[in-house]
């Protein structure tokens, strides 16, 4: 086995750790709530003999420590509870709204990554002229703007005073008929071959996603650029220059991945965050994903249903920071050397 | 006294750091003694004048009234109290709290109780920090306390992260080797010799973070789980104005340009103290 075998394995070993923690936190959570667990889900109408049969099938009155374990071995079984909201079971709430979700997230985590180095590496070329000065004015602005505030004036904007794109009418048309394939309606649509059904899915994705890019697509801008300036003053780029080698190939082939690879790593944690405030921008636009689900059972005090969604954010967290830990350590050499240690 | 003058000179040489530094100056006067300046300030809290409701920007009314008839400039002014509350009580509590975890795992690099405390601020960075203060404040009652507790809980590990580089890095210094040879104890080299190696790093981020708790805080109440009804909270204010656009647009728009104009003077300011410094961005 290589080094970088064995520095993945370890990077997927910690991953199972902290997916061990983020399942205590989340069952410490559920055991905090003020009030009798079987008496909530039961509700208050329900006799009392009936409340006790429920709290000793569902393992209440056991310690904690065995309430832990029953709990745990349902959740790997994917048996998340049954949502008192819908009535239905949480692991089948999810694969209905999870998809809409994963797709707006996708366009708004992956696209965005490249108008970003983009940005950033124009800001650095054009260094104090006015390119770089109208990326770094914007970026300020843009950055401090919340996402729930982008999706909000994009709705007055786009919704209302120029009504030119599809702002609160879901992931879809009237009238469109798209088989689910992947559940990720623009894919689905390509892949049945309707163009016109895929474009108009398109368009419905555009405001929110944009709404979720915006800040993290600024704030990656913002860390390329810097990198590429700090990059620029150390001593192998001046020696590369004495060599007389053209500027575009010494940005193209010995500035631009170093500086690139800090803005990759933490795109992982941009995900959190796309993720944290998709919560607000799908209220905000009608979109049918899991975190208007989850903001419906946050408001309703749906235990079963706000855990579930919290481990399942955490589960995709942990992977997508393992690939991106991946694809870091396969981009830097210097990371492979001084982790495998 | 020079070395202020010269911090000052490095600090207003951007301009744009002393624009940041001008919007701070006012939200923070506004935030103490704005009750006293506004226009309405009977506006701020409970107060119904169905005459007066729904009216679009004027002389009278700067930014128009809400559908209570209450002054919407005047409700602006009067969340910033608990705006600036959220930003500072959660920082004053998570930094100090994540400068300890962070110190007492980086000096002692290696052992157990570094992998295990670092475990722990790793599986608190795991999760989407909005979702789990979103969980949090659910399970709790809403208001204010209960959403700065939610966000606290949160933004912890980032200092338990950042003075745990500083201290692991430091642990090997001659300086520390020579305090622990002489025999000082635990609490002098972390606060001694430690801390005030870390103190920079820590306020540069603590002005950085402004902006995001406050970012926060407003989602949390845009959600409502923040300050509740009459009391006014930008988030809110903006939640509730959404239902009436495109009509009533000014019930949602200034309160949301107020939340980018402070966001904006503190990340403008950070960036201006992190310059002066020498810190680095990240």
């Amino acid at each position: 086995m290589s080094k970088l075998h064995v520095t993945i394995l370890k990077r997927l070993g910690w991953a199972l750790v902290v997916l061990f923690g983020l399942s205590v936190i989340i069952f410490s959570l559920m055991r905090i709530i003020p009030g009798d667990p079987a008496r909530l889900a039961l509700g208050p109408t329900v006799p009392e003999e009936i409340v006790e049969q429920y709290r000793e099938r569902m393992h209440y009155n056991d310690p904690l420590p065995m309430q832990y374990y029953y709990w745990i071995a349902g959740v790997v079984k994917g048996d998340l509870g049954v949502s008192t909201v819908t009535h239905r079971s949480v692991t089948k709430d999810f694969s209905e709204f999870l998809p809409a979700t994963l797709e707006l997230v996708i366009w708004a985590g992956i696209p965005p990554i490249f108008f970003a180095l983009l940005l950033g590496v124009l800001g650095a070329m054009y260094n104090n002229r006015w390119p770089d000065y109208i990326i770094r004015f914007s970026s300020y602005i843009i950055i401090a703007t919340p996402a729930f505030v982008w999706a909000v004036l994009f709705l007055l904007i786009f919704g209302y005073w120029f009504p030119i794109l599809p702002s609160i009418g879901g992931r879809i048309s009237m009238g469109y008929s798209v088989p689910p394939v992947t559940g990720l309606m623009v894919l689905d649509a390509l892949i049945d071959g309707q163009s016109a059904a895929a474009w108009d899915a398109f368009l419905h994705l555009l405001l929110p996603s944009l709404a979720l890019a915006l800040g993290h697509t600024m704030q990656e801008a913002r860390l390329t650029r810097s990198y590429m300036l700090e990059n620029a003053g150390k001593d192998y780029i001046t020696m590369i220059t004495s060599q007389g080698v053209p500027r575009e190939v010494i940005n193209r082939q010995f500035l631009l991945k170093p500086s690139v690879i800090p803005t990759v790593s933490i795109m992982g944690l941009d995900i959190a965050a796309i993720f944290g405030n998709a919560f607000l921008v799908e209220t905000i636009f009608n979109w049918p994903g899991i975190s208007r689900y989850a903001m419906n059972a946050i408001l309703g005090k749906d235990i079963n249903a706000v855990c579930g969604v919290v481990l399942l954010l955490g589960v995709i967290f942990i992977l997508t920071n393992l690939l991106v830990d991946i694809v870091v350590i396969m981009l830097d050499p210097r990371m492979r050397q001084s982790r495998s240690k | 006294m020079e070395a202020l003058k010269r911090n000052w000179l490095k600090f207003s040489e951007s301009k744009i750091s002393v624009i940041g530094l001008v919007i701070v100056s006012a939200f923070l006067l506004l935030a103490i003694f704005g009750k006293y300046m506004v226009p309405y300030p009977e506006h701020i809290g409970s107060y119904v004048d169905f005459a007066n409701a729904g009216l679009a920007p004027s002389s009278k009314h700067l930014c128009g009234t809400d559908l209570m008839g209450r002054d919407i400039f005047s409700r602006i002014i009067g969340s910033f109290r608990n705006t600036l509350l959220m930003g500072v009580i959660v920082l004053c509590i998570s930094a100090p709290v994540g400068f300890v975890v962070g110190v007492i795992a980086g000096y002692n690099k290696g052992k157990l109780i570094d992998t295990v405390l670092m475990r722990i601020t790793d599986i608190f960075l795991a999760i989407p920090p909005l979702v789990l203060a979103l969980a949090i404040a659910s399970v709790l009652e809403p208001n204010l306390t209960n959403s700065m507790l939610a966000i606290t809980v949160m933004w912890w590990p980032w200092y338990a992260r950042l003075s745990y580089g500083v201290t692991s890095s430091l642990r090997s210094e001659n300086y520390i080797i020579y305090a622990e040879l002489v025999g000082a104890k635990l609490p002098h080299i972390i606060f001694k010799e430690i801390l005030p190696n870390c103190l920079s790093a820590v306020l540069t981020k603590m002005t950085l973070d402004m902006g995001y708790v406050i970012i926060m805080g407003a989602t949390l109440s845009y959600a409502g789980l923040g300050e509740q009804a009459p009391k006014p909270a930008l988030g809110s204010m903006i939640s509730s104005g959404v239902k009436y656009m495109p009509g009533q647009w000014w019930l949602t728009i200034f309160p949301a340009i107020a939340i980018i104009l402070i966001v904006l003077g503190f990340n403008l300011l950070g960036d201006g103290i992190s310059n002066m410094l020498g810190t680095e961005e990240n």
